[in-house]
């Protein structure tokens, strides 16, 4: 390795592999499930920006596999004196954890414990399933065993900030994905002996969705800057969140009654905008920590300007 | 089909200082915040203040007075002083548009005798585009202009023309020869001319606002003289270069500004959050415009995205407001929130108009994304 050099080979790879129906193989064997992680703690190479290549195109190919989970994982495992395991992981923020995501399918848990985190198998924990509306697994963990933990620095409020910055890219990578379906399917479309696309009254709406998506992609590409930043993570996952409502909403009234079938593409992405906003909080809990950061807006909106550009984890 | 994608603008080194600059001069600074300020916050006395202190024609090269500054500094300026809702309308067309435009397209006599006034925040001017017949469909524009004793006289009449009664000169958009054949060949012979002001033949009328309030007026050419600006029948392509800078900027997300500002001090909580996020992201979008822009490239159809959601964020602000601060708008109240409040909501309808209609700009990403 490693493709993480090159970031259009990084993303050419990744297209080619996640838009296989079952990439996780390929991934591993490609070494992508280590992007982000440094070789010396049994990562592939490569920094955020090469993570969230990878995410958008995940998210693009609405592809049901947890690499998000995995280089989450093996980010928080760097920090700490455990390798990185090779297989998929998950973070799990506690002992007793709601809603963990792939946890039953995950080689290893990364279980935080205070200021500690540990590797614990799934068959180690208890494991009820869930799931949300994309069919991913999104399972309660909890972990009554002793635990064999070591030092880490990474706390559970650290993963909700990364997670959500994840999310975001997930969503921006989908929504791009949307608007593309959309317009293809607008010009193709006919009624009334005319694309649907030609009908003003569809056109504004596609408009509509395009700006949102331009507007979440430039707000999650500037937090990607600064990714210790609370302000540009929030307002990153905030409008990403908003947006992926409006899109999911928009891209379902253009394609009619054809959009809303299992066997369409669409569905695949709409599920997962409607799932991954809400998850590493939504709209209303990131808008709420930063309706708490100060009264002073115009400083809050323009302090990410400054913030450090270094990465903690 | 082009869909809208955006790199994050980067401010350059010294931005910092210079915002701290901004803010302290402010600070100190002597009026009561407006929603609105650029459109309807007018007064001479401050914006010489502002160019005395080199904060006008930021961007014009030093032989024409500018002060040889980057599109992303002046970004800098501009929104600091958006954000405190200072009376900038006095000289916000020609800082922002004219400036530029007299540069790019102007006579070097025009240049000498327009530019440094301009930025030292004594020559303010006004545009002449839109007219009674002619909104939304700016080619129809019927201003004719006829070729008199070597120069140009101008006959027509221009409407919601926003503080011709203080500008010192207008740009105006007039048929110099008949459009051609075809739809598209209206946009054929239109020309930009510069008028003086006040002038012999130019007769100027305030058109008042909702809450009797004058920034718009009807500006009437009768034979008036006029400078050609730029090249004969080129007036088409002319203004719609200046569009990317006219519909990106911070002042497309920041006229309500003054009551995020109330929200967020009298009732912080999760609808001022939510205005903060919003804010965050739009000034994102906004600037990675203007570093588009700076590198010399035509982001159209992200700037029409900016205008489209920025001004849609102004309204969304007064409902917030309404919602959080349960006052009643009053223009004259002690309450500053009831004044803001007064402010925005009769503005409001214009955020949505001024610039180009919202309903035009969604159609200009539609054209981009390849379904019209």
């Amino acid at each position: 390795m490693t493709v993480a050099g090159d970031r259009r080979l990084l993303e050419e790879t990744a297209h080619a592999i996640l838009g296989l129906d079952d990439p996780w193989p390929a991934l591993e064997e490609a070494g992508l499930t280590g992007v982000g992680v440094p070789e010396s703690a049994g990562g592939s190479g490569g920094d955020l920006a090469d993570v969230a290549v990878l995410l958008r195109a995940q998210g693009y190919h609405a592809a049901a596999v947890p690499l998000a989970e995995t280089l989450l994982a093996g980010r928080l495992l760097a920090t700490t004196e455990h390798a990185m395991p090779s297989g998929p992981l998950t973070v799990a923020p506690g002992r007793f954890a709601r809603r963990v995501p792939w946890a039953r399918d995950a080689y290893r848990l990364v279980v935080l414990d205070g200021e500690r985190a540990a590797l614990v198998a799934p068959e180690d924990a208890e494991i009820t399933p869930g799931a949300n509306v994309a069919g991913e697994p999104r399972d309660d963990v909890t972990v009554r065993a002793g635990l064999a933990s070591v030092e880490c620095p990474v706390s559970a409020e650290d993963v909700l900030l990364r997670g959500a910055l994840f999310r975001a890219v997930q969503l921006t990578g989908a929504m791009r994905r949307v608007l593309e379906l959309v317009v293809r399917h607008a010009g193709e479309r006919e009624q009334f002996g005319r694309p649907v696309g030609r009908f003003q009254a569809v056109q504004q709406q596609l408009a509509e969705l395009a700006g949102e998506v331009a507007v979440a992609d430039v707000a999650v590409r500037a937090a990607l800057r600064t990714p210790d930043d609370e302000v540009a993570v929030a307002a990153a996952k905030l409008n990403a969140s908003r947006a992926a409502g409006v899109v999911a909403g928009v891209a379902h009234q253009a394609h009619g009654a054809i959009g809303v079938t299992s066997e369409h593409p669409l569905g695949a992405l709409t599920t997962r905008l409607w799932a991954w906003r809400d998850e590493f909080g939504g709209e209303t809990h990131w808008a709420r920590r930063l309706g708490a950061l100060g009264r002073v807006p115009w400083e809050t909106v323009t302090r990410t300007d400054t913030s450090p550009t270094t990465v903690t984890w | 089909m082009a869909l809208p994608e955006l790199e994050p603008g980067v401010l350059p080194p010294g931005a910092e200082r210079l915002r701290a600059e901004v803010r302290a001069f402010l600070a100190a600074a002597e009026f009561e915040p407006r929603c609105d300020a650029w459109l309807t916050g007018a007064d001479p006395g401050f914006s010489r203040e502002l160019g005395a202190r080199g904060w006008l024609g930021m961007t014009l090269p030093a032989e024409y007075g500018g002060r040889a500054r980057t599109a992303l500094e002046r970004f800098v300026v501009v929104e600091e002083l958006l954000a405190a809702g200072a009376p900038v309308g006095a000289h916000w067309i020609a800082d922002r548009q004219m400036g530029p435009s007299l540069l790019a397209n102007g006579t070097d006599g025009q240049k000498r005798e327009f530019l440094p006034a301009i930025a030292r925040g004594e020559c303010f001017f006004a545009i002449g585009m839109s007219e009674p017949g002619a909104g939304s469909d700016l080619a129809s524009v019927r201003t004719r202009a006829e070729h008199a004793d070597g120069g140009w006289r101008l006959t027509g009449t221009k409407v919601w023309t926003s503080g011709a009664h203080l500008a010192h000169a207008i740009v105006v958009l007039a048929r110099s020869a008949p459009g051609g054949p075809r739809h598209e060949g209206r946009h054929e012979g239109l020309s930009q001319f510069v008028v003086r002001l006040p002038g012999d033949g130019v007769t100027i009328r305030p058109i008042l606002g909702l809450s009797g309030e004058h920034h718009f007026n009807e500006v009437v050419f009768d034979g008036a003289p006029a400078e050609l600006l730029g090249r004969e029948g080129d007036g088409w392509r002319q203004v719609t270069a200046e569009l990317a800078h006219e519909r990106s900027g911070p002042e497309r997300f920041l006229s309500t500004f003054a009551l995020v500002r109330l929200v967020c001090s009298l009732a912080p909580g999760v609808a001022s959050g939510r205005l903060v996020g919003r804010l965050w992201a739009l000034r994102q979008a906004s600037l990675a415009v203007a570093g588009a822009l700076a590198a010399g490239r035509s982001p159209d159809l992200e700037a029409a995205v900016v205008k489209d959601l920025g001004t849609r964020f102004e309204r969304e602000v007064i409902d917030v407001a309404r919602e959080q601060l349960a006052v009643e708008p009053d223009p004259a109240s002690p309450d500053l929130a009831a004044r803001l409040l007064a402010q925005a909501v009769v503005q409001a309808p214009g955020f949505t108009l001024r610039g180009g209609t919202n309903e035009i700009l969604r159609g200009i990403v539609a054209r981009g994304l390849g379904v019209r």
